[in-house]
């Protein structure tokens, strides 16, 4: 290895994506083939999955016994849980969620979906734009994943023809005009099986002129998704190290959330109302760091000795959040065993607060194939997506969803079995 | 405009330090375990980064398994002293000792196994709630679905089909009396991160991991330290070979490989060319195809 490609190790960004689809998108195929083209496999692994493959009476190598882990997937054939899987090119590193596509498995795709900058969305060229391919694109704008890629696979299934990916970019696009956190979609036509424009650019399809699927992943931009204008911390613990040399120090540690910090910014404490000023920002390598911002993880100390501790959050003065009691929220119900209670008290979890919340209302429930509000049928069981409103017994510091993924995300947790039920976005 | 992104290492280190201080803010006694291996070492050093100028506000907990390689012992001890952390060592030489374990018997007899009784026991005894561990997701494939939060009942088991969804930056250490979590902040780090990291950090590192001459025997493939613990066999040749370890555990079943990498930029080398997984040098994974999701379900680490 040259010293200039592990510089640029060193150097590169990271990008989290999600693909959602069922075994027969050819999804497994695609991920394989992404890992496989990039070494993000080796060969013992290949050869334990030709090994299973064979046991099996597959007749070719099973490329989805890679991401099918648990012993229980590989008997029953399917992905039952959300797998990460990591690659690296030389311009930047990959991190995928992978879930399975059915509707069974909604929270699933949820949870994969909450961390991703981009999502892949599978449509068979054969079939078009189906059910799925809505329910795939609703969660991935609930989610608010920014980045799209529609991957008209099975190119090879109907001769590399214009016509069935035009079809699909039109109806995809119509269908897409309701999905208002998306900002970027980009259509791709590929064969995950035999190859085309998923690395390499495809020589069957001269009327495509963009890019091939990695060459995109690898160079769209995401560096404008984050938040970096609403100054959000969020305090995880208090450093007190009560040795000489840092006798009367109290860094408040967490990880930014939004916006940008500096030393001398003056900051307001929430919920408390106090202000101060920033004195300086700390890690372990810099005790002087000049700004701070998502996702870096500091510590601060401020001007002033106030009472802070977890839960509280350091915000700028000029622009605070909100600090309510009510809330309204866009939910995933995760809980197989008990439904939705309205009157039911849960305990919330935000930011790294945490205190108890009654549901005072749940107003509807949406349909995510079609994207119909349901409202005669308000029992929301698991995978089902509901609005619902929240009062919560101490206030909450938040953002709307739409706005900060971090200061506008919550889970609801089950005071009996202390299971996560729920997943929340502030609206 | 200015450009607000760190690069992809940052972000890793970024997201374990943020998962290092959740887990000292919601449990009551959290403890880190180190097994002396690479991914503990940097699991220490993030954990400095995370709570400095403090210490380290938890124990090391070293489960010894009575097979080590000198070296892990001595490298141990200098980095308990440089930190000030305290160590706790749980013995499984201890556990067969009282009967609470039964050593295998065998030639690929392997106290690998057993470690899971002692390690439970450990935090039984020292009512620790969080279980700290250098666990990465890339390193096999029940380990891609583990958590990074990841739920043990009162008798230490892990039940893949009823793992808690985790969503964005919010982990739920919600739990009744008795149950405990494993807690892995590196989950998301691949090898190359690791040694990348190792290296940009100028973290020291045992010898082990360096090429050395060492006396080995070949065994079903893989290339064996000629120990105590482990003697050759009748038609076992004794080889003395330039060798280093991709990864350091038990000393009974963690295979050497054939290297002359002497230095950092040696070791990121022979990653990058590596078409071999490093836990491909455990014996401990080869027994079956679920060899690990069955421990990992028993409560190993």
């Amino acid at each position: 290895m040259s010293s200039e490609t592990e510089k640029g190790y060193l150097n590169m960004d990271l990008l989290r994506f999600t693909t959602a689809g069922s075994v027969d998108d050819g999804k497994s195929t695609l991920i394989g083939r992404l890992l496989y083209d990039s070494k993000g496999i080796f060969e013992d692994q290949l050869e334990a999955i030709e090994k299973s493959s064979k046991q099996r009476g597959d007749e070719n190598v099973n490329l989805a016994l890679l991401t099918d882990g648990l012993k229980s997937e590989r008997e029953q054939g399917i992905t039952i849980d959300v797998a990460y899987r990591y690659f690296a090119t030389p311009k930047r590193k990959f991190i995928i969620a992978d879930t399975p596509g059915h509707i069974q498995y909604t929270r699933n795709m949820v949870t994969g979906a909450s961390t991703a900058n981009l999502a892949i969305i599978l449509v068979d060229a054969r079939n078009g734009v189906v059910e799925q391919t809505c329910r795939h694109s609703f969660i991935a704008n609930l989610l608010r994943i920014q980045h799209v890629v529609v991957a008209v696979n099975k190119m090879d299934l109907v001769d590399f023809k214009e016509e069935a990916y035009e079809k699909i970019k039109k109806d995809f696009s119509d269908f897409a005009s309701r999905l208002d956190n998306i900002i970027d979609v980009t259509f791709i036509p590929i064969s995950a099986l035999k190859g085309d424009n998923v690395v390499k650019k495809s020589e069957q399809m001269d009327w495509y002129a963009g890019p091939s699927l990695l060459y995109h992943l690898e160079t769209v931009y995401i560096g404008s998704d984050a938040n970096h204008v609403d100054a959000r911390f969020p305090v995880q613990w208090v450093i007190r190290p009560h040795s000489d040399e840092y006798h009367d120090f109290r860094g408040y540690a967490g990880r930014v959330a939004g916006g940008v910090f500096k030393p001398g910014d003056e900051v307001t404490v929430q919920p408390s109302g106090f202000s101060s000023k920033i004195k300086a920002i700390h890690s372990m390598d810099d005790p002087d760091v000049k700004e701070a911002y998502y996702p870096m993880s500091v510590s601060i100390t401020l001007e002033d000795e106030i009472d802070i501790g977890r839960g509280d959050m350091i915000v700028k003065q000029n622009n605070p959040p909100k600090v309510e009691q009510d809330l309204e929220a866009m939910i995933c119900w995760f809980s197989r065993e008990k439904s939705l209670q309205e009157r039911g008290k849960y305990y919330i979890r935000q930011t790294s607060r945490s205190t108890k919340a009654m549901v005072k209302q749940i107003c509807y429930k949406v349909n995510i194939n079609t994207l119909h509000k349901v409202e005669d049928d308000l029992d929301v069981k698991l995978n089902d997506i509901a609005r619902i409103k929240l009062r919560t017994a101490s206030p909450v510091i938040y953002d709307s969803y739409r706005r900060n993924r971090n200061t506008g995300s919550f889970v609801l947790v089950d005071e009996q079995t202390n299971q996560t039920v729920a997943a929340g976005m502030i609206l | 405009m200015k450009q607000y992104t760190i690069t992809h290492i940052r972000q890793l280190e970024a997201e374990s330090i943020f998962i290092m201080r959740e887990t000292a803010a919601q449990f009551e006694k959290p403890v880190l375990m180190f097994s002396g291996g690479k991914d503990s070492i940097v699991m220490v050093h993030l954990a400095m980064k995370a709570f400095h100028p403090a210490k380290i506000p938890f124990p090391l907990l070293h489960v010894d398994t009575g097979h080590n390689f000198e070296e892990t012992i001595e490298y141990r001890d200098q980095l308990v002293q440089k930190t000030g952390a305290e160590l706790i060592v749980g013995s499984v030489q201890k556990s067969i000792d009282e009967g609470r374990a039964i050593e295998e018997t065998g030639l690929n007899a392997s106290r690998n196994a057993l470690q899971t009784i002692t390690l439970l026991d450990s935090l039984e005894t020292h009512k620790f709630d969080a279980a700290l561990g250098g666990a990465r997701r890339d390193e096999e494939k029940a380990r891609a679905k583990e958590r990074f939060f990841s739920h043990r009942n009162e008798f230490g088991e892990w039940d893949p089909k009823n793992q808690r969804p985790e969503l964005w930056n919010i982990f739920n250490g919600s739990k009744n009396h008795g149950e405990h979590f494993r807690v892995f902040p590196i989950s998301n780090w691949t090898e190359m991160d690791i040694w990348q990291y190792i290296r940009m950090e100028n973290i020291e590192m045992p010898s082990l991991y360096f090429t050395h001459r060492r006396k080995v025997i070949e065994r079903n493939g893989t290339l064996l330290a000629l120990t105590d613990f482990i003697q050759p066999q009748a038609g076992e040749k004794v080889q003395e070979l330039d060798v280093r370890f991709r990864t350091i555990g038990d000393a009974t079943c963690t295979g050497a490989v054939l290297s002359k990498a002497s230095d950092m930029d040696d070791i990121i080398g022979e990653v990058a060319a590596a078409r071999q997984t490093e836990r491909g040098t455990r014996a401990d994974d080869k027994r079956s195809e679920s060899a690990m999701e069955d421990r990992k379900k028993a409560g190993y680490f």
